[in-house]
């Protein structure tokens, strides 16, 4: 298998102000699987095609936001390595230990220069009723709500995206496969390690660890529509869409969940390869390279993070 | 149905919101923020409507009401008790007046 090192966007660990509001929002709307009340009172959930045991976390709080986003690694000895060559890069790296998450084996943690915390880990738990291996159906059970299939990764805002981009291809070995660059240099970096065309994404902005969102992979247009038609009907807290990105060229909508913090669904984007060309928005298409069919840019996508 | 159009119909009481100087009907039980994007009016900035992000933080200068749970990063306790609010979990209990209070830090 080619792919190795950062095999992909693995979890993200969300606060939200009220757990049972936030259950029926990303359980029966967006159609996660809960997987398990934590003793500390974190919920683990996954998307219904996921094979490991969890991908999103959450945590309530009295703020909303990220706490960290975690990246799966190839082999537990990818942990070391990427260790050292992050001290080399400058950056301070923490452990913690195996199971502080249930079912996730040990992990490394350093905050990047946009103020963001990233992890990373070898090993997790199969999910208990993950996707079928054996003449596999679509499914196990009907998809619910918006049903979504994965966790596929997250847009985070913060100050530094020039040195951020350089450290996630320098040291973490990812691509980058789309940057917006303006006359006074790069302001968004779109990131992969795999053939997604984004894995994490990062756009420019003055506080630091801010979370823009996290996004969901559905499996059609259609089913963007459909997300839409749940969004209306119970009053979900709409942004935009659906509409397309110039930008990876998803098929997408955009929504809060009740504690404000930002939630994409998606489909199609196109395939990315080790040998791909870097493409480039310049500030004067960036509303199209953000929004293709509107072609303008909006405050409050730009603007608004928890 | 717009909020004005219930008035003189058995309903909740509606209090009169004066934001800046504009008006805005809001029934009780009603979140100052909605009823204004409801009634397509523009007094305060829309963002994520769940007290999340601040965008519509507002300093409540009278009057009296209840606030729903909103992020500490935007109201903190002791601004909560001097009479700041994200106007999207802003629920009147009587006539209010507001001032727009977003953080310039943001």
């Amino acid at each position: 298998m080619a792919l190795t090192g950062v095999l992909r966007a693995g979890f993200v660990q969300l606060r939200v102000l009220d757990m049972k509001e936030a259950l029926t929002h990303y359980v029966d709307r967006i159609g996660l699987e809960l997987v398990d009340q934590g003793r500390d009172g974190r919920v683990y959930l996954r998307g219904y095609d996921e094979f490991d045991r969890h991908s999103v976390i959450l945590r309530e709080a009295d703020a909303p936001g990220m706490d960290a986003m975690g990246f799966k690694v190839a082999r537990k000895d990818d942990l070391k390595t990427y260790a050292a060559r992050i001290k080399d890069y400058g950056l301070k790296v923490g452990k913690v230990a195996a199971g502080e998450q249930p079912g996730v084996g040990k992990r490394i943690c350093f905050v990047i220069p946009s103020g963001h915390r990233i992890e990373l880990y070898a090993e997790m738990e199969r999910a208990k009723n993950g996707p079928l291996i054996e003449n596999p159906d679509m499914w196990r059970e009907d998809p619910r709500g918006m049903r979504a299939l994965r966790f596929d990764h997250c847009l985070l805002y913060g100050p530094n995206i020039p040195e951020v981009s350089k450290f996630f291809t320098k040291v973490l070995d990812f691509a980058l496969a789309e940057t917006v660059e303006t006359p006074d240099g790069q302001i968004a970096a779109f990131l992969t390690c795999n053939n997604k065309a984004h894995d994490v994404a990062f756009v420019m902005h003055k506080d630091p660890a801010k979370f823009h969102h996290a996004s969901f992979l559905l499996d059609s247009w259609h089913d963007v529509g459909h997300a839409a038609d749940l969004i209306a009907r119970y009053n979900i807290s709409r942004d935009i869409g659906p509409t397309r990105h110039g930008i990876t060229r998803g098929q997408t909508i955009y929504f809060f969940d009740p504690s404000g913090n930002r939630n994409e669904v998606f489909a199609g984007g196109y395939v990315y390869y080790p040998d791909s060309p870097v493409r480039t928005w310049t500030a004067d298409q960036l509303g199209k390279g953000i929004f293709y069919y509107e072609k303008e840019l909006n405050e409050r996508f730009l603007g608004v993070v928890t | 149905m717009s909020a004005d159009q219930r008035d003189g119909f058995p309903g909740p009481p509606m209090f009169e919101i004066v934001i800046a100087g504009h008006g805005l009907r809001c029934p009780a039980e009603g979140r100052v923020l909605l009823e204004m994007e409801r009634q397509g009016k523009k007094f305060l900035p829309v963002g994520c409507r769940g007290g999340g992000c601040g965008i519509c933080r507002v300093e409540v200068l009278r009057g009296r009401y209840r606030t729903l749970k909103m992020s500490r990063l935007h109201v903190s306790v002791e601004e909560q008790r001097r009479g700041f609010a994200l106007a999207c979990r802003l629920v009147p209990e009587s006539d209010l007046e507001l001032r727009p209070a977003r953080r310039q830090a943001h």
